[in-house]
């Protein structure tokens, strides 16, 4: 888990693997996937209000197309 | 009207979706799958009020919530895009395989078989070079060249030994000596709507796997034999990956049920996302026809 902050015109929160701030254009949705721009983590929005990220599941084998 | 679009994960295409719906003034509600449990005797129980959707476009990246949530919701006699009969195609490579053949849609030569030692004798059947694929699977994954006997009998022991039940079908396709790039087209509602081509050095020209897109025409050759192979499937908006083989043109590899676009759209120059958005609407509107005529 981790804490989340939203400012006037950006909409952040906190990378859960490095602490780095992860910026949201808009407001995102529960599933919604993101990456950290400072250790490129792929993360995922587990809460949209406030946001909350996690580490993204690692891909299983009946991902895909 | 109202649409509602399930998911697992939600990528950059489900956003693409949903602004699209939203751009074209359609109410479409995500839906998160993981959250939704299903009751085949009440439609509304479980976290989805199923009733209230006109069509439901699947957008989960796990095949497996595919195949689960589209076979409940059919049930409750929803209109899904795609519909299950062409998802269980396009999901597994074989099956995509036979309807193609039946179809008489130009496709790799392929051998089947269930355990290591008739998977040799598939593989000396089609000739070295082979490829040996999951009949499940995607981005390229588990896909592997077969060049030698020496290489065949070790991917051979090594899937039966260490891969699930499921690697244990063994689904041997001929190498297509083709250049260094394959095709994808785009087809909604039976129109190719796009296409690209995906090049690299690898010869995997998956963009999972490191290959780069650019756009290309859609020659009349390329637009029947994607025409074609959609309708084999019964696929509304399918994605075709072809191969160019030097003495037999182009063939149909695979087709992939809910498609990734999001590198496409600016190589293309075609709005995906809308045509896709637009057609869904179609269907929903038709069904919500039907539904109030059986009414």
């Amino acid at each position: 888990m981790n804490q989340t902050t939203t400012q006037a015109e950006t909409i952040e929160a906190t990378c859960p693997e490095c602490d780095a701030a992860v910026v949201f254009d808009r407001s995102p949705l529960n599933g919604e996937i993101a990456n950290c721009t400072d250790c490129t983590a792929e993360l995922e929005v587990i809460c949209a209000d406030p946001i909350t990220l996690e580490l993204a599941p690692e891909v299983e084998e009946d991902w895909g197309e | 009207m109202h649409i509602a679009m399930t998911y697992t994960r939600l990528r950059t295409e489900e956003r693409m979706l949903l602004d699209a719906f939203e751009h074209l003034g359609v109410n479409c509600t995500p839906i998160d799958l993981r959250t939704i449990v299903f009751n085949p005797l009440v439609p509304g129980e479980g976290g989805g009020q199923w009733e209230d959707y006109d069509a439901v476009i699947d957008r989960s990246v796990s095949l497996t919530n595919t195949l689960t949530s589209v076979a409940m919701l059919e049930h409750f006699g929803i209109r899904c895009i795609n519909p299950l009969g062409a998802i269980e195609i396009c999901a597994d490579k074989l099956a995509t395989t036979l309807a193609l053949v039946r179809a008489g849609v130009p496709t790799p030569a392929i051998r089947v078989a269930t355990n290591a030692q008739s998977g040799l004798e598939a593989i000396e059947a089609i000739g070295y070079p082979a490829v040996i694929k999951p009949t499940v699977g995607s981005w390229g994954r588990l896909v592997a060249r077969i060049n030698d006997r020496d290489a065949a009998e070790a991917i051979l022991e090594h899937r039966e030994i260490l891969g699930s039940v499921q690697q244990g079908v063994f689904y041997i396709q001929e190498h297509i000596d083709k250049p260094d790039r394959d095709i994808r087209v785009f087809v909604v509602g039976g129109e190719p709507i796009a296409a690209i081509m995906r090049s690299s050095a690898h010869w995997v020209t998956n963009t999972a796997r490191g290959a780069t897109a650019q756009g290309m025409e859609i020659t009349d050759e390329l637009r029947e034999i994607s025409i074609n192979a959609a309708a084999a499937t019964g696929g509304d908006i399918v994605a075709v990956d072809l191969l160019e083989c030097p003495d037999r043109g182009l063939l149909v590899n695979e087709l992939n049920h809910s498609m990734e676009f999001r590198n496409s759209t600016e190589t293309t120059g075609v709005n995906i996302p809308e045509l896709v958005a637009r057609h869904v609407v179609r269907i929903a509107e038709e069904a919500r026809v039907e539904s109030e005529i059986l009414v």
